[in-house]
């Protein structure tokens, strides 16, 4: 879920939020969203929040070679979306689980967002009484 | 920005903010849901309330729309307690389309307070939750749905850099 938090925060940044978020980002952003810059990647990320999957099924889903597969989870893996463990003959791979850091990110995203919505609710307040009520 | 606090517990987030407008206009923002629509979802995903009953027992229904024009899952509201203008307890969470609780997490409970300072308005929210997983419902009832379609978006400028 790191990589989630991250973009979404980068997102909000984006929308309405200041620098402040913005700093925090940094390279780990620029890792991230290189990361999820391809479609499979995105997917395979998808999958394994979803729930962990060992690296045989995971290939089988795509239309493309074990070993391009097995490329596409290292650089996840790189990225810090993912973690690869061993289990008996099997590889499998999961989401990165730092309750910790994962908790605080959310809390950052969350923070983000109300501090979006209130900067919306300031804007609706501000305006003329009466103004912008109808559609 | 009008935000003055936050206080972040342990399973609760807290956001306290200080509008120069009286308590009664903030709290149309959370009564009307033409206002509501306005400020809830972020310009990227504006929010769409199909049903505002604002009243105990009540319900609101509402989806998000994507970038691209999707429709995300429903979403309700429960409303526990409505004191108008300066108190609202709400439950809200993924729903179906007649706002029943879809999906295997619980309610989210919501609180907010308003009172009157001496230069308009104070508002405090306050939003439990009861694990990261709760708080992961939270994001996503604000607005990560559609957020795997906003990224294919950004595919040509990440190329560029890549």
């Amino acid at each position: 879920m790191v990589g989630w938090g991250v973009m979404c925060n980068q997102m909000v940044a984006n929308v309405d939020a200041g620098a402040e978020v913005e700093a925090e980002i940094g390279a780990e952003i620029d890792r991230i969203f290189h990361a999820l810059a391809d479609r499979t990647r995105r997917d395979i990320v998808r999958r394994v929040i979803e729930r962990e999957q060992n690296v045989t099924d995971l290939a089988g889903r795509y239309a493309m070679s074990f070993a391009a597969v097995q490329k596409h989870v290292a650089v996840l893996e790189r990225s810090g979306l993912v973690v690869k463990r061993r289990q008996g003959r099997e590889q499998v791979v999961g989401p990165v689980v730092d309750t910790i850091g994962r908790v605080r990110r959310l809390l950052d995203e969350y923070e983000t967002l109300w501090r979006g919505r209130i900067g919306r609710m300031d804007a609706i307040l501000g305006e003329a009484e009466g103004a912008q009520t109808e559609r | 920005m009008p935000v003055t606090d936050t206080t972040r517990e342990a399973d609760a987030f807290t956001v306290v903010a200080e509008f120069p407008a009286p308590v009664e206009r903030v709290w149309e923002l959370w009564a009307d849901p033409r206002k509501l629509e306005r400020w809830w979802g972020p310009p990227e995903y504006p929010a769409t309330f199909v049903r505002h009953d604002f009243t105990v027992p009540g319900k609101s229904i509402y989806y998000m729309t994507s970038p691209e024009g999707e429709q995300t899952d429903y979403a309700a509201w429960g409303f526990i307690e409505i004191e108008a203008p300066t108190r609202l307890e709400v439950d809200n969470g993924f729903s179906d389309a007649d706002g029943n609780p879809a999906g295997e997490l619980g309610w989210n409970r919501f609180s907010v307070r308003i009172e009157p300072t001496g230069a308009g308005a104070r508002m405090t929210v306050r939003a439990g939750f009861g694990s990261p997983e709760h708080l992961e419902q939270l994001l996503g009832l604000g607005m990560l749905e559609g957020f795997l379609a906003a990224l294919t978006q950004t595919d040509a400028i990440l190329a560029e850099g890549a």
